[in-house]
């Protein structure tokens, strides 16, 4: 009983409610806890080997009313009516459409209005609500934390392992607190926030920790802002990111299709409202952050920590103590075709993505349309708009975006991963720069030799007007068009 | 999965910091959907650079590798671990793994030994001064032998035990099928279902 009346951070609280068995045994030796899984989602690119598990073990998916599966990955972004093109990736889409009728999983396939990103379509559907477990065999299901769920990524040995027993082997996470406490300034938003927070404590920073973003800077960001936020914690290292439900929270899943309604939904925030940190509760690490001293943030090397403010130069090699982090730095301004000094906002791009499930909401495609319009994008620059869902992109042209961006010399395309990850023909081509809200800058990650630059979706669209690394504020120097 | 005890092979340096899933394996061969057959996939992108260290003798026959900090970060893909196996890797020493492909590894019989960066500073120096020196990783004793040096390295012990007796994670987890049905009766009412589906529309 004890434990119970000690204070408790989110992360154990949810922990604690999720546990089927405790793991036997003291300290190091202690085995594992097995946890339930709330809600398991399935995409077509590491689900196909754990069906075929399930099939060759004989199992059942144990709770297909806690699955959904959508198509994402390695979807096409045109012509999304005529069978997709390249045939390895036909396949990989029937099969998940095959394995989910077999099992009966329900999936929004490509033309299904609930189709997207499964990290979009989660939250949309109100299937992610705060104090859940959520899993999925992709890295970014850190997502849903914003809703205050415990949601990581797992490989396809345990989406298998969900699959059968609808639970995981796990040992509790250590807690990490973030805080960030003032105002951001305008033209700052919650992928600086994060992509400080990651050049902060390093892409190992947070191995092994559950990240809990706390303080006022937190607590005045939308639903939108926050996912943003939680979606990078894996970038960090992190197994996963949270940030305590509120009032926020709950307008947002409140009258979505699979909200709870009447008692049900008062029962639920009942419960909801007591999933926060308690006063006293001990976190294993802390670390603060100022949001007053925030500026745009922008990645010069090829892991998300490598970054620093926009206004700021490509880093020197000798700028780096450890002998690691400048081998590292060096090899980064090889594969980016840097020289150490230049002033980031001379970069000149090729390429500007809007999408990926870090920046592809609402809430990023307005931002970046209140910029773009009523100017002229550089005519030497492409830039790619990809809506998170295909509900994302229904409300977008119901709102005009669509237009906005067309009328900039945008493309505008159907919901998927797309550039992300260039599993699709959007890819990156060999040497092209790019600057993308999306969340990783890996050596060929957008394509093979492609150079990736992370931004904000403002500081994309700034981008694309000036065709060097800019933001919002540097715009006042160019003219609107009339 | 094949039981693990010990292991002896060629140690293959690789002297790099924040190796990504994306480096062990691109997306590009993820559209596969088998378990096995991904060694042509194995560091594709590193692979076309002729003195990258895997085109070159003896460490192309090589088993276990020897990686810098923050190995595997990045996607969760297990097609990582999948191509390593495949191309006859055993074990991966690192002073630091990310969670999930440390997890990966565990699930599918390849041992991510966590050594002391200075360990593995010494071990890349004997594997550069002899190329083609055998490491040993002994599971049991939780040491890795490479020449004259004997370093201990950190595993967790439930992942231990459970490579050493090569068992199946599922078959452990549902001998305490009752639990998770008890369990479930007490879930509350107003966790949502995905089924019957409901859209806005
Ligand atoms: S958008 Fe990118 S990061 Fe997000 S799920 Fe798709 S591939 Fe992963």
């Amino acid at each position: 009983m004890s434990a119970q009346q000690s204070p408790l951070t989110l992360a154990e609280k949810v922990w604690n409610a999720h546990v089927v068995r405790q793991g036997e045994g003291e300290g190091a030796a202690r085995q594992p806890d097995l946890i339930y899984i709330d809600l398991h989602l399935l995409h077509e690119v590491t689900s196909p080997q754990a069906f075929e598990g399930l099939r060759l073990a004989g199992r059942k998916l144990r709770r297909p009313d806690l699955t959904i599966a959508t198509e994402d990955h390695n979807t096409p972004t045109w012509d999304i009516d005529k069978p997709i093109a390249d045939l390895t990736s036909r396949t990989q889409i029937h099969t998940l459409r095959d394995n989910c009728k077999e099992f009966g999983v329900r999936l929004h396939s490509l033309g299904d209005k609930e189709q997207g990103i499964v990290h979009v379509v989660g939250p949309q559907l109100g299937l992610t609500q705060p104090g859940m477990t959520v899993v999925c065999g992709d890295s970014h299901t850190s997502t849903h934390g914003a809703f205050g769920a415990l949601a990581f990524g797992i490989g396809t040995s345990e989406v298998e392992h969900v699959m059968a027993t609808q639970s995981l082997s796990l040992k509790p996470f250590k807690t990490m607190a973030i805080n960030v406490e003032g105002t951001l300034k305008p033209g700052v938003t919650s992928k600086d926030i994060i992509l400080a927070v990651i050049a902060k404590i390093g892409t190992g920073g947070g191995q092994g920790y559950v990240l809990e973003y706390r303080g006022s800077a937190i607590r005045s960001l939308s639903m939108d802002a926050r996912m943003t936020i939680c979606n990078m914690s894996i970038e960090a290292g992190a197994r996963a990111g949270m940030i305590a439900p509120d009032q926020t929270t709950f307008d947002y899943v409140k009258g979505r299709p699979h909200a709870p309604e009447g008692e049900q939904w008062d029962a639920a925030v009942e419960y909801w409202k007591t999933l926060h940190t308690d006063d006293g509760a001990r976190f294993d690490a802390e670390v603060f952050l100022n949001a007053d001293e925030l500026e745009p943030f922008v990645t010069w090397g090829t892991n998300p920590g490598q970054g620093i403010s926009l206004s700021e130069s490509v880093p020197h090699p000798e700028d780096f103590a450890d002998e690691n982090d400048r081998q590292a730095c060096e090899r980064a301004l090889t594969y980016m075709g840097l020289e150490a000094g230049t002033p980031m906002k001379q970069i000149r791009v090729d390429t500007v993505f809007l999408g990926s499930c870090t920046n592809s909401r609402m809430e990023d495609l307005r931002a970046a349309a209140e910029i773009i319009k009523g100017r002229e994008k550089d005519p030497q620059v492409r830039m790619i708009v990809v809506p998170g869902s295909a509900r994302v992109r229904l409300e977008a042209e119901a709102e005009g975006l669509d237009q906005v961006f067309k009328d900039f010399g945008a493309e505008w395309r159907f919901a998927g991963c797309s550039m992300c990850l260039g599993m699709n023909p959007d890819q990156l081509a060999e040497g092209e720069r790019c600057a993308s809200t999306s969340n990783r800058n890996f050596e060929g990650r957008q394509g093979k030799g492609g150079r990736t630059h992370l931004v904000s979706p403002l500081v994309a669209a700034s981008t694309a007007i000036r065709g060097t690394l800019s933001s919002p504020s540097d715009l006042a120097s160019t003219p609107a068009a009339v | 999965m094949e039981k693990f005890t010990t292991h002896t092979g060629i140690g293959v340096p690789l002297r790099s910091s924040n190796v990504d899933t994306d480096q062990i394996i691109p997306a590009v061969y993820l559209k596969r959907i088998t378990r096995t057959g991904f060694e042509d996939a194995l560091f594709a992108g590193w692979r076309k650079d002729e003195n990258f260290i895997l085109n070159r003798e003896p460490f192309n026959q090589g088993s276990v590798l020897v990686a810098g900090p923050d190995f595997g970060t990045g996607s969760s893909r297990e097609h990582a671990v999948w191509a390593l196996k495949d191309y006859g890797f055993k074990a991966v020493l690192s002073s630091r793994f990310a969670d999930i492909f440390r997890g990966n590894s565990g699930k599918q019989g390849l041992v991510a030994a966590e050594l002391a960066q200075d360990d593995i500073e010494l071990i890349w120096k004997e594997l550069d001064n002899n190329p083609g020196t055998q490491i040993t990783v002994n599971l049991e004793a939780r040491t890795v032998t490479c020449g004259s040096l004997v370093a201990p390295f950190d595993i967790d012990d439930y992942t231990r035990w459970r490579l050493m007796e090569g068992l199946d994670d599922i078959g452990l987890t549902l001998k305490h099928e009752e639990d998770i049905s008890e369990y479930e009766t007490s879930r509350p009412g107003f966790k949502p279902l995905t089924l019957p589906a409901r859209t806005a529309d």
